[in-house]
């Protein structure tokens, strides 16, 4: 087991968001979850991730056979933990370069491979360039300062395909993507598919999903989840919305 | 018609950065902070007439140079300590302080050339530790080296002589150089200018003469290490450097002290004078002793920076990082005189701890389509107060004159302030004047971002700050510019590897 969620409760500033939440991400598999606004989905990721802004206030998560909880953020992150943002932040004066060769090398360090240097960085760097069809001075300019909203979503799956992570948790990522970026994003999430590698998407279209195709898929709502199923629910969802299925949630508390 | 462009006061609160504030508050290590032990002359605490007298006979100074001095000591005595900056500090006892220390055996003979050959042996090592090259074998760079009130060496002078470049201590030009000192000590930074340069004027200790002949430009970088060593004495630098026409030279200025629990005051002068076509490029970096947690043994720092852009088209560029001290008060300024001369001041500040700083810039436009661009960058950290204050004054003389100011302002942490007070006096109704001013903070989300790719916490202050100040590090010449990196982090940081 990948990742291993159980009864976990999260609150911030006395309020109480995540309320027993379980969930379970074999390697190899894509999850989707899919919830209302408000919900606590992008919660349930900031809480993976480590942000310390949310308490935890019950339950376990195990990531890879480790206590994540126990760890902290930049830890998490060099073990394997990716978290595509919904809302990428700007580092003004600092290169993509020396953003992504900082990381990356962290990643290799904690993994026991010596640094890459400036050279080798470029070289590696290249095919994922292309991959996600970033523009050519990408490396040069300061970390998402100036790129429009797409293009960052666009540079967070790019630093996805550099680190290699293990479990990668998008939040959001094809939200106000056009179709093209919706294309080279999606291409790009399935390139990065494989046997040892787990994924948790969170979006609320059923757009990506057609593309990358999940496993599974989960409602959140109201800090739990209220149903899980197969590709089918997509549809369920797309066609009846949220409230049947909260309804009948609602009835058999 | 004066008018202050948008003077901004902003006090972080809140409670959000607890986690940066505690990494902040560790104790920093000031690795210049040793103290080296060697026979010294030592004057006696206080200050009266008597003092010069004693200052100058011990420099063996020529009749002028003692008029100077006593002229000044005697305008001094009329004046009062400022206290109109945003600097909290109780009035300095000035009796309580030495005002001249040297090695004995470099001073035991007022002229330096000996002192060249038999540095003090525990001196060399201080700089030798602090890496100033004292040999002349790091082919870059010409070094004068300074020990409290006197300079200990001068290296590569023979071969910059030879293009008739002179590079020498202060004390020693005023004996081998009196016309080119007469001809230009004081005129733009009067004796009289205010009470810190009048205290420097009659006690200057000693500091860099630097003249560039007509039409040469200087195959070397130029450069002044300054050291207080001693406890409770004075470093009063006073620093020339004058570029003929036609000439270029790029000058560079690092300064340390050891930490002392008492405060040490430096109040330095420096005089830069640009004629035609010439170009002058100043880069300091600060890191005096900032003093313990509370900033109690820091130094202070009371510095009158001033050039004049005299002749068409000359060029004077202000670049300083500025990290140390407990308390900055500085404004190296450009006078532009000269048709279409150029002024630039680039300043990164950083203020930790307790540290206050109180610096900016003064820009003052005479002669026509004469331009200064300003870009202060003021990082506030800690319980640190750092104000930006500056001057641009347009005269009616100056038609076409432009100006652009970038003045952008980074709080870290919650209980530091960060404050900007940007003078702008136009008289001339051609002029354009510009200003940008901006204020964020470290936010939380960036350095989650950071973290969340795998970026420790402390490598991700230190990105994020060095990407803050890039504009400007980046005008500051290569070596200086990672010393000046490894500093901002290094004061941030609060360790050392
Ligand atoms: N600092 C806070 N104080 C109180 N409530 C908060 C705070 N931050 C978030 N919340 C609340 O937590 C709930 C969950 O937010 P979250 O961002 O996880 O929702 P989401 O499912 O990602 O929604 P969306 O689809 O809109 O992105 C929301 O009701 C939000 O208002
Ligand atoms: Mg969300």
């Amino acid at each position: 087991m990948l990742l291993k969620v159980e009864n976990l409760q999260a609150k911030i500033d006395e309020k109480q968001i995540l309320k027993g939440l379980n969930l379970e991400v074999k390697a190899g598999e894509v999850h989707a979850i899919m919830g209302p606004n408000g919900a606590g989905k992008s919660t349930l990721a900031s809480v993976l991730a480590g942000r310390d802004d949310y308490e935890v206030t019950a339950g376990t998560v195990d990531f890879d056979g480790e206590d994540l909880l126990e760890l902290a953020p930049d830890e998490r992150a060099r073990k394997g933990l990716f978290l595509a943002f919904q809302y990428p932040v700007e580092i003004p004066g600092v290169s993509n370069k020396l953003f992504m060769q900082t990381a990356l090398n962290g990643v290799r360090a904690e993994q026991g491979l010596p640094p890459l240097d400036m050279f080798d960085f470029d070289e590696y760097a290249k095919d994922k360039i292309e991959l996600l069809d970033m523009r050519a001075d990408l490396l040069e300019r300061s970390v998402n300062v100036g790129f429009s909203g797409g293009e960052k979503k666009r540079n967070d799956i790019f630093q996805m395909a550099l680190l290699a992570p293990k479990l990668c948790i998008l939040d959001e990522t094809d939200s106000g993507l056009d179709i093209d970026a919706l294309g080279l994003v999606a291409n790009g999430i399935n390139t990065l598919r494989s046997p040892d590698r787990g994924f948790i998407v969170v979006t609320h279209y059923q757009r990506l999903l057609n593309y990358i195709k999940p496993d599974h898929v989960h409602v959140l709502y109201n800090g739990q989840i209220i149903k899980s199923g197969g590709f089918e629910l997509v549809h369920e969802l797309e066609e009846f919305g949220y409230d049947g299925i909260v309804q009948k949630h609602e009835q058999a508390q | 018609m004066a008018d202050s462009a948008q003077i901004t006061e902003l006090n972080s609160a809140g409670t959000q950065y607890q986690e940066i504030d505690s990494l902040l508050s560790k104790n920093k290590n000031y690795k210049e902070g040793f103290f080296t032990t060697t026979t010294v002359e030592t004057f006696a605490k206080g200050l009266d007439e008597a003092t010069v007298r004693a200052i100058s006979a011990k420099k063996n100074e020529p009749e002028w140079m003692l008029n100077f001095r006593l002229k000044a000591f005697n305008h001094w005595l009329t004046m009062e300590e400022p206290h109109w900056a945003k600097l909290l500090y109780v009035p300095l006892d000035y009796q309580e302080y030495s005002y001249y220390s040297a090695p004995e055996c470099s001073a035991c003979d007022g002229s330096a050339d000996s002192a060249e050959n038999e540095i003090d042996p525990e001196v060399a090592k201080a700089f030798a530790e602090l890496g100033v090259p004292l040999t002349g074998d790091d082919s870059n760079v010409a070094v004068d080296a300074i020990f409290d009130s006197i300079s200990v060496s001068t290296t590569k002078r023979e071969d910059l002589l030879e293009l008739g470049i002179i590079f020498c201590s202060f004390s020693e030009a005023v004996h081998d150089y009196p016309e080119l000192v007469q001809k230009y000590m004081g005129t733009v930074v009067p004796y009289h200018d205010n009470f810190f340069a009048a205290l420097n004027s009659a006690v200057a200790s000693d500091g860099t003469f630097v003249y560039i002949p007509e039409n040469v430009r200087c195959p070397l970088d130029l450069s002044t290490y300054f050291r207080i060593n001693e406890a409770k004495t004075g470093q009063f630098e006073r620093t020339i450097v004058v570029a003929d026409k036609g000439s270029y030279v790029s000058y560079l200025e690092g300064c340390s002290a050891p930490a002392r629990d008492t405060y040490q005051l430096h109040a330095a002068v420096v005089e830069v004078v640009v004629l035609e076509d010439a170009e002058v490029k100043y880069s300091t970096v600060q890191n005096w002793y900032p003093g313990d947690d509370d900033c109690q043994g820091g130094i202070l720092n009371f510095v009158t920076k001033r050039g004049i852009c005299e002749g068409k088209n000359s060029k004077l560029s202000w670049t300083q990082a500025e990290t140390g001290s407990a308390i900055t008060w500085k404004y190296p300024s450009c006078i532009l005189k000269g048709d279409n001369s150029i002024g630039e001041f680039y300043s990164v500040a950083l203020t930790n701890r307790r540290q206050q700083a109180d610096t900016g810039t003064k820009m003052i436009h005479i002669g026509k389509n004469t331009s200064s661009t300003i870009i202060a960058k003021g990082l506030s950290a800690g319980r640190s107060e750092n104000t930006y204050r500056g001057l641009v004054k347009i005269l009616p003389s100056a038609d076409g004159a432009r100006n652009f100011t970038q003045c952008d302002s980074m709080l870290i942490g919650n209980q530091c302030g960060a404050h900007t007070f940007p003078y702008i006096e136009v008289e001339n109704a051609t002029a354009q004047v510009e200003h940008e001013a901006t204020t964020s903070r470290i936010g939380d989300d960036q350095l989650f971002y950071c973290k969340q790719r795998g970026i420790s916490e402390q490598d991700a202050i230190s990105m994020i700050v060095n990407g803050f100040c890039k504009d400007v590090l980046s005008e500051l010449p290569l070596e200086f510019a990672q010393e000046a990196e490894e500093l901002l982090s290094l004061s941030l940081e609060g360790s050392v590897g």
